[in-house]
Parts: C-alpha cells; structure tokens; sequence
C-alpha cells in the first residue's frame, strides 16, 4: 500500500487541479455561452424571414438582431390545443424565461404529443404580421429542425431555414448550406383549395405539383423524407390556433 | 584541448533559440509530417476540412493543445510516476482541450457548433498522445513546447491545404468568398453569375471520401518532392 500512495496522490492533486479550472472556466464563461447560444437561435429565426429584412442575416450586427427581436418580434407559447400559454405555464415546463425562445424544441420533441409546447414568432412589418413556427424532425443521423415563416393569410410560406445536427456534408447538410434548397419552399401554401391541411412534400426526381412540392437533394433521399415527415408532422401542430385567429 | 573545453561550455549554456530548437519546430512541416510522413490524426484531417475556415480553427486548435499539453507534461515528467503516465497525460489533454472548446464557445460560437464534436475529439487524435510519450517525457520543457508547436503547424498546413482544394473545387469558394460557379442566388436570379461561372462545383468535393483522394495525393507529391521520405528498402 504504502508504494502507491504517492502515485494514488500525485492523480488525485493533478485531477483535482484539472476539475478547479475547467469548473472555474465554465462558471466564468455560463453567461456569454448562453448569450451566444440565444444569439445564434436568434439569428435562424430570423434567416426564415431573411426576404423580409432590409439587409442578409448574415450582415447584421449582434445588435440589429437584439433590435429586431425587441421591437418586430411578438413571442408567443402555444400549447397543442392552439392556445396561447402564459409565462407561468412555461415556466412550470422547465423554462424560467417563460418566452418562446426559451422553449427548447428538442425536450419538447421527447414529449407525449398532447403535452407538447410550441414556440410562435409574429413577426411585423409595416401593418403585416408574419407567422414563424417551429418544427422539429429526425435526418438520417440526428435531429433536424427548422423555422417555417408563413404570410399573413397564414398559408403561404414567406421563408425556411433549416438546421441540423449531424447531416453528412455534402449530402443532408445542403437543407442547411445550400441557398437554394430554402428558396424552393418560397410561395408554397400549407393548405389545399378548400383550406383542407396539406403539407409540403420534399419529392425525389424532381416536384410534380407547383403548389406542394419541392425538388429533394440527390443522394439525401432519407434526409429529404426527415424533412417531410417533420414539416407533415410538426406544421399541423400550430393548425388550431391558425384557425383560432381567422 | 581548449577548443574542445569551450565547445562542451557552449553545450552546456541554455540556447534559447539556437540549430536544434529551430529544427524541432521546422522538421514536422516537413521531414516529419505528422500527417503526411507519420500518417496520424487521419480522422479530423478527412472531418474537419469541407471549409477552409473550419480547418483554421481546427488547426489553431490542435497547435495550443499538443503545445501547452507537451509543455506542461514536460514540467511535470520527473514527477509523473510511471504506472499512471498515460493517465496523467490523458488528464492533461482532456483539460486543455476542454478550455479551447469552452473558450471558443465563448469566442465563435456558429464555429464551434459547426465543428462539433470534431473539438472534443482532439482528445484522442494521436498526434497530441503521440507527442507527449516520444518527446514531452524525456524533453525539458522550452523544446517540448516547441515541439508541440512544430508538430500542430506542421498538421495545420496540411489540414488547410486539403480543406483549400475540397472547398475550392466543391463549392467555388476559399474562405467562404466565392470565387467560381453560380452565385449564391443563382436559382432566384439567373444572371446573377460570378466570375468563372462555366465551372460546376464538383460535390465530390464536398463529400468525405475526397479527403482520402486528395490527402493520398498530396503523400504522393511530397514524397516526390523530399526524395529523403522515399523507403528504398
């Protein structure tokens, strides 16, 4: 015993020194990780709407988008029965901001369907409001999520951004990278003529119907059927309260 | 007998930056290429190099990690006890890289989520474990620390010669400004063209396995090149 006291010492100080530091560190730096970390949230938001705003996301300052938020930007929690929720409810749901940033999609997708929580974003411009939901699906690998801006008539899509956590590059990553492949759902309804909920499917070989489909990503086919499923899925989620403010 | 007296006094001085020092931090660019040469660290050199910015950050962060990590095992190596080195080694570099990963939340946070896991993972990239155990431990710590340097810039280099050619050739850009292909909003505005616009971006590219074509490439060139590296046997 006595020959591995020194070395059962000398790994307990050298982990004990490593713990300090990188405990010390991470306390130190919480609060701008979480600065940026909502900054970063912030600015996909706002690349659903990128059409709309006067410069690209990327070109705008930390404070534009603070700016933005604050004075365009309505934030609003829907439960799955389309009604708005207060501060206190999201609250209870684990999220002490209780707005819909807060939300983290990802718990919510865990959740039983019922009890799921949705983040809404009205965002105004001039005497036009903007509807930016929420979706959230499986790619071929991991999660992927995305911001679906839809006009007034909260049917037609004013624009996407797509986000992923594990997409090959190249292949599944392009819904993110790739301009272009946001730019097809612009002008896309969710609804059919009869205002019957419709979706948008992402089709294989090319799309057939102008009006919900768009062309998928060669050799991502899986990827492409994830952001189907998530935008059949999780779009219908806010339908009740689109049919509420009618 | 004075000439050889005032040689074994000049050994004997610290040089602080003299021959030795400067071939440390210079042979792994070349003669001794972790990558290239040595063949390590493989796996982020594929991950890491779709964009030149990515290997940028990957390369800067590799460098202070086996570095710092060489320059603190070498303080500690007369104190490390032989049965636990790895372990404390494994201490060491876990530390430092966690602080470059929480450090570079802070700093650029879009680059660390596009990096990923690929930060966490130079945890076990061989080139740092690999550095401690033939230099670090046996090494006083100003030439460790030089070494670890030599040995990050000399898998930088590589990293980003790879990540220029995948992102030039894929998507027509270097450091994210587009140089040829389509513009960005091709498909919205057809005349909106950038110069060079007859080329197509190859996704090939793009994809992982023309990391392993162009990396194989490049073993081949610089071997041609140092006629040194060339296995007679």
């Amino acid at each position: 015993m006595q020959k591995y006291r020194y070395t059962v010492l000398f790994v307990l100080i050298l982990s004990a020194t490593s713990a300090l530091i990188l405990a010390g560190m991470y306390t130190g730096l919480k609060d701008i990780h979480e600065k940026n970390a909502q900054l970063f949230k912030k600015r996909v938001i706002l690349k659903a709407i990128s059409p709309l705003l006067d410069k690209p996301v990327s070109s705008l300052s930390d404070d534009d988008v603070e700016k933005i938020f604050q004075e365009k930007i309505q934030q609003v929690v829907l439960d799955m029965e389309g009604n708005p929720v207060d501060a206190a409810r999201v609250a209870a749901a684990g999220y002490k901001k209780g707005d819909a940033l807060s939300v983290d999609m990802a718990k919510e997708f865990k959740k039983p369907e019922a009890e799921r929580l949705l983040p809404l974003y009205v965002y105004k411009k001039g005497d036009k409001k903007y509807y930016i939901t929420g979706v959230m699906g499986r790619g071929l690998w991991d999660l992927i999520w995305g911001y679906i801006a839809l006009e007034e008539d909260k049917n037609t899509i004013a624009g996407v951004a797509f986000e992923h956590a594990g997409e090959t590059p190249g292949l599944g990553a392009e819904i993110k990278d790739n301009p272009s492949f946001g730019q097809q759902f612009v002008g896309k309804k969710i609804h059919d003529a009869q205002g019957k909920y419709h979706s948008i499917t992402v089709r294989k070989g090319g799309a057939k119907d102008p009006n919900f489909e768009v062309d998928a990503i060669s050799g991502a086919t899986l990827t492409s059927d994830g952001v189907t499923e998530m935008l059949q899925r999780s779009m219908k989620y806010y339908d009740p309260y689109f049919q509420k403010v009618k | 007998m004075a000439d050889s007296k005032t040689n074994a006094k000049l050994d004997l001085k610290p040089v602080f930056f003299g021959k030795k020092e400067k071939k440390l931090l210079l042979d792994p660019l070349n003669d001794n290429n972790p990558i290239t040469v040595q063949v390590l660290g493989i796996c982020s050199a594929l991950a890491v190099t779709t964009l030149t910015t990515k290997a940028l950050t990957m390369a800067v962060a590799v460098t202070l990690v086996v570095g710092f990590s060489n320059l603190i095992t070498s303080l500690l190596r007369k104190l490390i006890p032989s049965e636990v080195r790895m372990i404390a080694q494994l201490i060491i570099i876990a530390t430092l890289v966690t602080v470059v990963s929480l450090t570079l939340q802070a700093v650029n946070y879009p680059m660390y989520k596009e990096l990923s896991v690929f930060i966490g993972l130079i945890i076990t990239n061989c080139i740092v474990m690999g550095r401690l155990e033939a230099f670090a431990m046996a090494n006083d710590p100003w030439r460790s620390f030089l070494d670890g340097i030599g040995n990050g810039l000399g898998y930088g280099v590589i990293l980003l010669i790879i990540a220029a050619l995948r992102e030039l050739l894929g998507k027509g850009a270097i450091f994210g400004f587009k140089l040829f292909g389509p513009g960005p909003d091709f498909l919205v505005d057809t005349q909106a063209i950038s110069m060079l616009h007859w080329y197509t971006p190859n996704n090939l590219m793009v994809l992982f396995p023309s990391a392993m074509f162009v990396l194989a490439v490049i073993i081949w060139l610089h071997r041609t090149w140092n006629s040194k590296l060339v296995d007679v046997s």
